[in-house]
């Protein structure tokens, strides 16, 4: 089967010089989490979001789920490919305006065009899903920053997307929070979802990832399987890495 | 009896304002009986033999002075409220490209909000109306299919006229304005964070959709405010109309003034005048500006 991500030597400098990305190639197949590590600065984010077109690059290739775009952007292409591919976000991002369950039917109503009655019945199942459903007539602000990454969670679902893309999820959440938006991971990572995983959780990254990649510098320095990345890394870079976040 | 300095402060200000109110008074009765013509406002009835180019309801300059003002009122609302929609369209149409991701409608309004911003309203009411419209000489009309006619005598479309004077006076405002809300509308729009447009595009709403659905209803309680003072000056920038010729509220006490003498009594007309359409203006403002906080329930 045709595999979900294909990157081939994507290449994107913002500034003259420095390389946000450079020559970065990867593969993600159906079903599996990759999960993306690295300092800070190091491209994580700028790769993960040129998977959904939130931002462009400047030489390689990218096949997401079928759809192949290159440095041209095309607009109709990155259209398709965003129908398909959810994101979450540090920030969460919730529509401020919006009560949690307009969150999450806006989409389903006005990009797939499905009746209001089906989308917020889907809406209402998702949210029971993350276990907020009690608070689908809410705002944002009036739920606390575990609660919105779900709803967020929730909203990137409502499309019925074939591949995730979470942007460290988990860093803006007050400690005890962490769990729980972790957990409604967990389980999507059980029930076969493709995703892509920035983060910087490591027990997290254990259990749920069938690959890890290493990146510094815009550059990918290792990909491996958790059980060799967290206990014997190839590189001398990775080992630091880790050192650094168990020390911290 | 302690005697904070708040206190003190009032009996100042009271001081100031009353004595300042006192020589005002004691001007107008000098003046007045100088004139010999005494405060009254009897003579609003009497005809005023004046003839009016552009009036929306039957007027003959043997009609009264107090039906020639409520024609200029008519005339001056006319023109404040078409100009007042104009501009805010294309305010909002410029504010968006100026955001927008388009590199050269980013530069084109950039240049249109500096050139409109940086030269006088009087100037650009001169060149709509010598340049845009009295240039158009009389064989040199355009007709499409008598709907649309356009000579130096103004535009008539389908069956309703508008003369040159008030088209200068009206694309002189909104063009004015619009740049002043083109800005009002960038800065309304860079206060919403820049994670809303990441999420609704990751999530498939095209650019229109989310600029509607998300951005711009966010961007209402940032906007509203400075729209209103837009509107206020276009209110009052709308007695300029005397430069092109036509015929609002204050062209019409100044042409009464400069028969009658009724300096005085034009004044208070026009001042109530003014001080009743930017109330209506402030509290229409106020009122969306309640229902767009109100919805925002989240504020
Ligand atoms: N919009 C931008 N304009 C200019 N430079 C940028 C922009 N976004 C990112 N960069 C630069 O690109 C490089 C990679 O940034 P990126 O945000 O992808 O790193 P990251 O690995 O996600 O870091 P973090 O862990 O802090 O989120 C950094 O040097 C950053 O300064
Ligand atoms: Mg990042």
């Amino acid at each position: 089967m045709e595999p979900i991500v294909v990157a081939k030597n994507l290449t994107k400098s913002y500034t003259k010089g420095l390389r946000a990305l450079d020559n970065v190639s990867l593969t993600v197949d159906q079903g599996k989490v990759l999960v993306v590590m690295g300092p800070s600065g190091s491209g994580k984010s700028t790769l993960i979001r040129t998977f959904n077109g939130l931002e462009t690059f400047d030489k390689g290739e990218l096949n997401i789920l079928g759809i192949k775009v290159d440095s041209t952007h095309d607009e109709r292409k990155v259209q398709r490919i965003r129908r398909k591919v959810g994101m979450v976000f540090q920030q969460f991002n919730l529509f401020p305006h919006l009560s949690i369950l307009e969150n999450i039917t806006l989409a389903p109503i006005h990009v797939q065009k499905r009746r209001q009655t089906e989308a917020e019945e889907y809406g209402m199942y998702l949210l029971s899903q993350m276990g907020i459903d009690s608070h689908a007539k809410k705002y944002p602000n009036q739920l606390s920053g575990g609660e919105q990454q779900r709803v967020a969670i929730a909203r990137a679902l409502a499309l019925r997307p074939e591949l995730l893309l979470f942007d460290e999820p988990t860093s803006a959440l007050d400690p005890e929070r962490i769990n729980e938006v972790l957990d409604a991971i967990r389980r999507l990572a059980e029930q076969g979802m493709t995703m892509v995983v920035v983060t910087h959780e490591i027990g997290f990254a254990k259990d749920v990832s069938d690959q890890v990649l290493f990146m510094d510098s815009g550059k990918v320095i290792e990909t491996s399987p958790p059980n060799i990345f967290f206990s014997n890394a190839r590189h001398e870079r990775s080992r630091k890495f880790l050192n650094q976040l168990d020390n911290q | 009896m302690k005697i904070n300095k708040k206190s003190v402060l009032q009996l100042g200000v009271c001081i100031i304002f009353f004595g300042g109110l006192g020589i005002l008074i004691n001007n107008l009765t000098i003046n007045l009986i100088r004139t010999g013509l005494g405060f009254n406002f009897t003579w609003l009835f009497k005809p005023a033999s004046f003839a009016l180019a552009e009036h929306p309801l039957p007027y003959t300059s043997s009609d009264s002075y107090a039906w020639a003002i409520f024609i200029g009122w008519l005339n001056s609302l006319k023109v404040i409220v078409s100009s007042l929609i104009l501009a805010t369209f294309l305010g909002t149409l410029i504010g968006l490209a100026r955001t927008g991701k388009n590199f050269l409608l980013g530069i084109i309004s950039a240049g249109y909000i500096t050139v409109v911003r940086q030269t006088p309203l009087l100037l650009q009411l001169m060149f709509w109306y010598f340049v845009g419209f009295l240039s158009l000489n009389d064989n040199m009309f355009i007709q499409i299919k008598n709907i649309f006619n356009i000579s130096n005598e103004g535009i008539e479309f389908s069956g309703l006229t508008f003369s040159s004077e008030f088209l200068a006076l009206f694309l002189g405002l909104s063009v004015f304005t619009s740049a002043y809300i083109a800005e009002v509308i960038r800065g309304g729009i860079l206060s919403v964070s820049g994670g809303q447009w990441e999420a609704f595009r990751s999530l498939g709403l095209s650019e229109r959709e989310g600029i509607t659905r998300i951005i711009i209803p966010q961007a209402l309680p940032a906007i509203i405010p400075g729209l209103t003072s837009q509107y206020l000056n276009l209110a009052k920038n709308s007695t300029l109309a005397i430069a092109v010729g036509y015929s609002d509220i204050y062209a019409i006490n100044d042409t009464i003034i400069n028969q009658t003498g009724r300096a005085i009594e034009c004044f208070i007309i026009l001042l109530i005048s003014f001080l009743l359409l930017n109330l209506v203006i402030t509290n229409t403002m106020e009122i969306m500006n309640k229902l767009t906080l109100k919805s925002k329930k989240y504020g």
